[in-house]
């Protein structure tokens, strides 16, 4: 059909026998687990082939350690409901698992005041710092760079700073961010109203930009790979080192739009930084607050950047209030 | 699963059924919708009122549904005029067996007139009936409560418009006025601290997993200090060390109680604050001192009047949980509306409930 390519699924799946992989050293084999399969399903959205997974000591110890952060959550939770099931389920969104009331500063307190939450957070310590490891140690089986843990490591450091860093150098663990649905969206609001407004921290401003421009360059590399792809265009790493007219059309098409245009291979750079500088600078920001500065809108007026507005505040300077609620005598 | 003869059927008789299916779907949910809008009105029809400069974001949005309904309970209300007393009137304590002492210099006319109209604005028949029943004990002690808020409120009550308080502005023709509340912390079992006051959905958190002890300790405590804000740029210390460091937790309570005001006036932040800077008094609107006052007003209403009443209440008018005495809030009185029955003048009729003193009829 001669609309083949316009579809949101991956048109041709490749299903036959699994793809093992190199095994140069011939040690690779031992540690992979399961016997792979195909999935129709997973074929439309990607590789349909599922499995076998290489785990190693790193992906053991991440799992291990993880399932036991889960489960210290997820039994305070439940201890915090007296144990019953309908009410776990039914708070399941409300409950969290909180960091130690402030009274105790950087010390030990008792289980049910904070202690499974300090204990609970070593666990999940451990486990994301292997998975980190992890995704060193696979990149240097395959001779790859090290990018993707770099990229994950940018995201680590974020959470260090939220959970480690910020907390110790504030001198109170309940500083740490609670775990539990709404309970940490809270903590985040309550964060950017107790320090002045978090929209005044230039950190955060430029987190936002590297987070929506992450998303920006996401759509249009999307986007322009999908509309060249009736010429080959998905196939971007033959496009780099030998450039077609999918690649030639795709620039053409945002020089003339912008004047400017990435590259096959510079676009990825792009995408790359736009996303590892987010959480970089939002960890920095983070850091920065209650540490260095602890009213950031008071900040903003001294480094000359939150205008000022000149006019009056309140409805009676706009109109009545009984005019505009239609209750006007 | 099916039967085999319907399979074969199916087979010999192909069909495509999307396109009828997705017809259906879409006639229905047009349906679903046309009898929603019709039955509810369009609730994504709203109204906005500017209250700053522009560029600030201030305004105070409404759903014209909601904003151009009279507060149904309005309807319900009843009032009747004063009797002016003539020269020669006689003290209702004189004349009325049994009359009630806090309202025995009344002529007998105005006596009645208000006892009657309490009976009907609280729906209770046995007010100054003469016995000593617990209504009317607690009547009693309302009345002075009433005045007081009339007298030495008015800058709450009284700041936009005259509008003044009676016993209909909380109890809308019921005995036990509804928005009432009782403590319920610690509301999490086999913890403590923080964690045993917060992160379940209550009535007291407005159904939020934040603190659910805001109103417990921001309206009835005198001390209580709602700011959180430093007001430099950098100040020095430790939070839950040094006193005056407020926490993370102490900002999510006064965000609770920030929480209820909102949702007790049916107003967004940006009606009292400009959100850039919550704290700054320079960019506040009036409505911002307005509450402030309000909040005083309800410690004191909560700590003279009703939490000393829990001494005369039956068992079955008490908290649940603690046995308190039932405490007012901003939504007593508010019911989600900015102005109490929409700014209707509830003591211009009742002199008599406007002042601690002697009655002022014109």
């Amino acid at each position: 059909m001669a609309v083949e390519y316009q579809n949101i699924f991956t048109q041709v799946q490749v299903q036959g026998n699994p793809e093992w992989g190199m095994d140069d050293s011939g040690e690779m084999t031992r540690e992979r687990v399961g016997k792979p399969w195909f999935s129709t399903l997973a074929g439309w959205l990607g590789n349909a082939q599922i499995g076998p997974l290489y785990l190693g000591w790193t992906g053991m110890v991440s799992l291990a350690t993880g399932l036991i952060w889960f489960v210290i959550v997820g039994f305070n939770m439940l201890a915090q409901v007296g144990y019953s099931i309908p009410e776990f389920i039914r708070q399941l969104f409300w409950l969290a698992l909180e960091p130690p009331s402030p009274e105790y500063g950087l010390s030990m307190p008792p289980l049910n005041e904070g202690g499974w939450y300090i204990i609970a957070s070593f666990f999940l310590l451990v486990s994301v710092m292997t998975w980190l490891l992890r995704s060193y140690l696979l990149a240097a089986e395959h001779k790859m760079g090290k990018h993707v843990f770099w990229a994950f490591a940018s995201a680590v450091w974020l959470f260090l700073v939220l959970g480690l860093f910020r907390p110790v150098l504030m001198g109170s663990w309940s500083e740490a961010v609670p775990y539990g649905i709404f309970p940490h969206l809270d903590w985040t609001t309550a964060f950017s109203i107790r320090y002045g407004n978090l929209y005044y921290n230039p950190f955060h401003c430029l987190s936002i930009v590297f987070l929506y421009g992450s998303v920006l360059l996401f759509c249009m590399h999307g986007g322009t790979i999908l509309a060249v792809t009736r010429y080959g265009g998905d196939r971007e790493l033959e496009q780099i080192y030998d450039r077609g007219t999918a690649t030639e059309r795709a620039a053409l098409f945002w020089r003339w739009t912008m004047g400017f245009n990435a590259t096959m291979e510079g676009i990825h750079r792009w995408a790359w930084w736009f996303a590892v500088l987010t959480p970089i600078t939002g960890g920095i920001g983070i850091l920065l607050t209650g540490t260095v500065v602890d009213n950031w809108f008071i900040w903003a007026q001294e480094h000359n950047f939150a205008p000022m507005y000149d006019g009056a505040y309140g409805y009676e300077d706009y109109g009545s209030y009984e005019a505009f609620i239609g209750q006007e005598d | 699963m099916l039967p085999k003869w319907f399979n074969d059927w199916n087979k010999a008789n192909p069909t495509n059924v999307f396109g009828p299916a997705i017809a259906i779907g879409i006639v229905g949910s047009a349906v679903f919708v046309a009898a929603l809008v019709v039955t509810w009105g369009n609730p994504l029809q709203t109204e906005s009122m500017q209250t700053g400069p522009r560029g600030t974001g201030m305004s105070v949005p409404e759903y014209n549904v909601s904003r151009l309904a009279e507060d149904p309970t309005i309807a319900g209300y009843s009032s009747s005029p004063p009797v002016v007393p003539g020269p020669d009137a006689v003290r209702a304590g004189d004349v009325i067996e049994n009359a009630e002492p806090l309202l025995a210099d009344l002529t007998p006319e105005n006596y009645e007139r208000v006892v009657n109209a309490m009976r009907t604005w609280v729906g209770i028949n046995v007010l100054f009936n003469g016995e000593e029943n617990y209504q009317t004990v607690v009547a009693r002690r309302m009345i002075q409560m009433t005045q007081n808020l009339n007298e030495n409120w008015a800058s709450h009550v009284n700041v936009n418009g005259n509008a003044g308080v009676n016993c209909y502005t909380c109890h809308r023709g019921e005995a036990v006025p509804s928005d009432i509340w009782f403590n319920v912390t610690p509301v999490n079992e086999n913890v403590g601290g923080w964690a045993a006051v917060q992160n379940r959905a209550t009535s007291m958190s407005s159904s939020t997993s934040l603190p659910s002890s805001a109103l417990e300790v921001y309206l009835t405590d005198y001390d209580s200090q709602v700011n959180v804000h430093d007001l430099e740029s950098r100040v020095a210390g430790v939070p839950g060390i040094d006193e005056d460091v407020a926490t993370i937790q102490k900002t999510e309570m006064t965000y609770s109680l920030m929480n209820y005001f909102s949702n007790s006036l049916g107003v967004n932040c940006v009606f009292c604050h400009n959100s850039r800077a919550f704290y700054d008094p320079a960019q506040v609107t009036p409505q911002w001192s307005t509450a402030l006052l309000g909040r005083q007003m309800v410690i004191e209403l909560n700590q003279e009047y009703l939490i000393p009443l829990g001494e005369v209440y039956p068992p079955e008018r008490l908290g649940p949980i603690f046995a308190d005495a039932p405490k007012v809030g901003c939504r007593t009185c508010h019911k989600g509306y900015q102005k109490p029955l929409q700014g209707m003048n509830m003591v211009a009729d009742w002199p008599e409930l406007a002042t601690t003193g002697a009655p002022v009829y014109e």
